[in-house]
This record gives C-alpha cells, structure tokens and sequence, in this order.
C-alpha cells in the first residue's frame, strides 16, 4: 500500500514538472493544429480520390489525424519522455544513485512517464482535437462507453510506449551513447505508429507486419476503438500482451544491465 | 560601407565557429556516420508516407507521383539548406533560458552568425541528399517541355527557397526572445512549411493557399514557380510572370525578418540568473 503511493506521487511530479513549462505547452498546441490541418487536407484529397481507404469513410480519417495530433507527445511517438531522463542518467552515472532508491526502477520510471503522458493529454493533446472536431467533419461516437472504452485503450498504449522506449533506453548501458537509439526510437515510432498513414491503409504483408508489432498499439487501436472499428476486448487484448511483454523484456535487460553499472568513485 | 564590413565579418565569424563544430563532431566518426544515415532515414521517411500514399491512389489532388515528387524534392531541399545554415535557431530559447545568450552578446562577433552557426551539424546534409535524390528523380520522370526558362527557374526555386527559410527561421529567431519557451511554434513554420510544400496546392483550403501565399509567402518556394515549369493553373490565378517572382519575395521576406531580429535583440532583457 506505502508503495503504491510512492509511484502516485512520482507520477504526480512527473505531470507537474510538464505542467511548469506553459509557453512550450501552447506552443506544442499551437504546432499540433498547423499539421493536424495540413494532414486532413492531404487525408480528405487521398479519400476523395479513394473513398473508404483502409475501411474508413473521410470523416472517420478526419477523426483519425485530429486523434493522431492529440497523442503525439502524449505517447512521446517521437520520443521525449522518460526514456531522454533515463538516457541521461546512464551517460552521468546518476543511475547508480536511482539503484540505490528504496523503489523499483522500472515502476519509478512508468510513473513518472504516466504522469507525463496524462499532462500531454490534457494540456497538449485536447486542444488540438477539440479545434479538428470544430472545424472539420469528424466521427465521433455520443455515447459514453466509447469515451470510456477510449480512456482504456488509452492507457494501455501508454504503458506500450513507455514499453518501447525503456528497453531503447536501458540498451545504453551497452551502447554508453544515446544519441543512435534515440534516432531509432523516432524513425519506427514515426513509421509504424501509425502517424504519418493509417496502419488499416498500409498495402499488403507490409500492412499485415505493422499491423502486429506494438506500435499499433499506441495509435491504430485507440482509434480504432473511438469509432466503432475494432472490438474493445480484442483491442485491450492486443495491447495488454504487447505491455506485459515489453515490461517482462524491460525487466530481464535491467537485471542484466545493473549487474554492470560500475560507480566510479571520484 | 559598414553595412558591408559588418557582413563580412559576419560570414567570417559564421564559418569558424561552424568550423570548430564541424571539427568537434568528427572526433567521434563512428557516431557521425550513424547520425548522418539516420538523418538521411528520417527525413526519408515522409517520403515513404508519400509512396504509401501513392501504393493506394494513382494522383493527389489531381497530380501525379512525379509531379509531388517535384514539390517534395524543391521544397526539402531548399528547407535542407536553411536547415543547415540557420537550423539551429532553435536552440535560441534554451540558451536564452540558462543565460548562456548573454555570452554571444559580449562576444566581438555578430549575434546572428555566432547563433547560426552554434552546433552546426554537418549532418544535416542529410536532409539536402535526400531532396536532391528525388529531386533529380522527379526531374527525370516529369513530362515536362522543357525550355531554357524552366530549366533555370529550378535552381532559381532552390536558391530563393532557401533564402525564404532562412529569413523564416530568423523571424522565428526573433520571436523566441519575446517568448522564450516557444520554439516549437517555429517549428509549425518550419517544418509545418517544408511539410505543407511537399503536397500540391489543389489539395488545401482557398483561404489556405491565401494565407501561405499573400501572408507568409511559401507558395513561393515552389508552388507557383513549379506550377509553370509543369504547365498546370497557377494557384489563386495569380499572373503568369509571378512563377518568376521568388527572388524578390525572398528580399522581400529577408528584410522584415532582419529588422524583427534587431527589434527582439535590442529589446532583449537577461534572464538576469
């Protein structure tokens, strides 16, 4: 129970230390709307040219960039969250100081990443999508099971990304320099997320490949569950094996790798 | 005259402090070479959400493969070389935020040159090869007459593209020292403009291409000029002799941003930490 709490608060700093920063936040917002419009410009031409493109109709692609938007920097799909601190504090050799914390490394670091996602949901993610549903023919469900059956998914992909990028993070320890496996956690979280095209509208094996690894967690399942597309259980499902299986990865990799942090002394 | 000198020296100061990075970042080869290919990869990649696209529909907004391809390799690479030459004005905000600003104030160098130049990245040639790269390719498969005129307009359109960025960045410059903690709306201009580029103006909204063109004139960088180099309707209807006209829109652009840029650092107050 004492413990539970700690992680609360670790995850209630983790959203507060995003909160401080206002100015980056509107301008985050800001940013999120110009591409989002730009998107569903170019996503309204393909499904004109293509109606019903990757089983949805245009206001159902409109939904998927607006949701697309609000998630970004909410599931870090280009990185920039926990994994950066994590990253750094391998380079420093400050993790030999979290080692010795009476916590769990890994939990400490999901919470703190929650805590950081839920703010960019709140203060990045929903501005951007309220002003795409505003402006633009969007499909959203008006019932409140959906936006329920969204919530979860939602944190479910949360968990995925943080999944993903604390296993790229913990192979610091080996690669003693972050900047290589930050590049790769931008360019497969870019490409198979979902963020640039619909995983659904992905062509053949390609699609079938994408579609399977865990990145179709973070944004394909939300949306998918939103509108109607997929069935809840099957999504959650999904996305929970993915979770339990990175978070198993990420457990086994940080035995092994704290069993090779030598602390220089100074 | 002093005007003159002054650039001069700007220029000078530019390249040994790019020089000293360009130094600095070859120390560590290895890394360099992973940085330059992952540059490349990433940037790469809208392209490839380009061809996803074009693996499930023939034309966009009525144009073909070639014909974007032809947008895309304009607008990225004259983005790629204000990226390279003032990319990393971004960093503006942090180095205001920490106090580090104060230091390039003192220096005997011009602020814009010192801050253009701070981390220069070679690698950022990355983004430069790849726009090239389909830029050559959407030259060779576009069905285009070509006359001497459009033949020159192509690295006329590269050249004033960049300039067009550049005085982008620098606007975006200024604005970080009235902000501080924004840098990212920059980057809705930025990479929000080089990403808008790369798809052709029938896709987006009248007041839209209004906008990009009358208010912040990126249509200049390639969507006019190219409209005449592959005969199609000038966006807007604007005149035919506006495909010509991106030199002077990007003296155009350069002026105000410069005086925004003298404006924000004269107006600068130190964090004072």
């Amino acid at each position: 129970m004492g413990s539970w709490r700690l992680y609360a608060a670790v995850a209630v700093g983790g959203f507060r230390r995003y909160a401080t920063y206002r100015a980056a936040t509107l301008a985050g917002v800001f940013t999120n709307t110009v591409f989002g419009v730009i998107l569903v410009y170019t996503y309204l031409a393909l499904w004109d040219e293509k109606p019903h493109l990757g089983g949805y109709d245009q206001a159902q692609a409109v939904t998927y960039v607006w949701l697309g938007q609000c998630l970004y920097s909410t599931l870090a799909i280009q990185g920039g969250g926990a994994e950066k601190d994590v990253i750094e504090r391998i380079r420093t050799g400050e993790i030999a100081v979290d080692l010795y914390r009476p916590a769990d490394l890994q939990l400490w670091w999901l919470a703190s990443d929650l805590g950081r996602s839920l703010f960019q949901l709140l203060g990045r993610g929903v501005i951007p999508f309220v002003f795409g549903a505003l402006f633009f023919p969007m499909a959203l469900p008006t019932d409140v099971t959906s936006w329920a059956a969204l919530f979860v998914a939602l944190l479910l992909a949360m968990v995925v990304s943080f999944g993903i990028r604390y296993l790229a993070a913990l192979s610091v320890f080996w690669l003693m320099d972050g900047m290589g496996i930050m590049q790769g956690v931008m360019i497969t979280g870019v490409f198979c997320s979902g963020i640039v095209f619909p995983l659904n509208a992905f062509p053949g094996v390609l699609g079938d490949i994408v579609r399977a690894l865990p990145w179709a967690a973070q944004l394909q399942m939300p949306a998918d569950v939103l509108m109607g597309e997929a069935d809840p259980l099957g999504a959650y499902a999904f996305q929970a094996t993915w979770a339990v299986v990175l978070l198993a990865a990420g457990r086994l990799l940080q035995s092994a790798a704290t069993r090779r942090v030598v602390v220089q002394g100074g | 005259m002093a005007e003159l000198s002054r650039l001069g020296e700007g220029v000078r100061a530019y390249w040994l402090i790019a020089g000293m990075w360009v130094r600095s970042s070859m120390t560590y080869r290895t890394s360099f070479v992973v940085t330059m290919f992952g540059n490349l990869l990433m940037t790469g990649l809208d392209f490839v959400g380009i061809l996803l696209m074009f693996s499930q529909v023939d034309s966009l907004g009525g144009w073909g493969l070639p014909e974007i391809a032809f947008l895309y390799g304009l607008s990225v690479t004259a983005f790629g070389i204000a990226d390279l030459v003032l990319g990393s004005m971004d960093v503006l905000g942090a180095r205001i935020r920490d106090g580090s600003f104060d230091i390039l104030l003192v220096r005997p160098a011009p602020v814009l040159a010192q801050i253009g130049a701070d981390r220069f990245a070679v690698r950022r040639l990355g983004r430069i090869t790849q726009g090239t790269v389909v830029l050559v390719w959407a030259l060779a498969s576009v069905d285009v007459d070509w006359s001497a005129a459009k033949v020159l307009l192509v690295p006329v359109m590269v050249v004033s593209g960049a300039a067009i960025f550049c005085a982008v960045f620098v606007a975006g410059a200024a604005f970080q020292i009235f902000a501080q903690d924004a840098s990212e709306v920059q980057n809705a201009f930025t990479y929000g403009g080089t990403t808008l580029l790369q798809y052709p103006p029938t896709v987006f909204g009248k007041d839209f291409v209004r906008g990009v063109t009358f208010m912040l004139p990126l249509a200049f960088v390639n969507w006019v000029p190219a409209s005449y180099v592959l005969d199609r309707p000038y966006p807007l209807d604007l005149p035919q002799w506006a495909a010509f006209a991106s030199p002077l829109v990007a003296v155009a652009c350069a002026v105000p941003a410069g005086l925004a840029w003298r404006a924000g650092l004269g107006s600068y107050r130190s964090t004072g930490s």
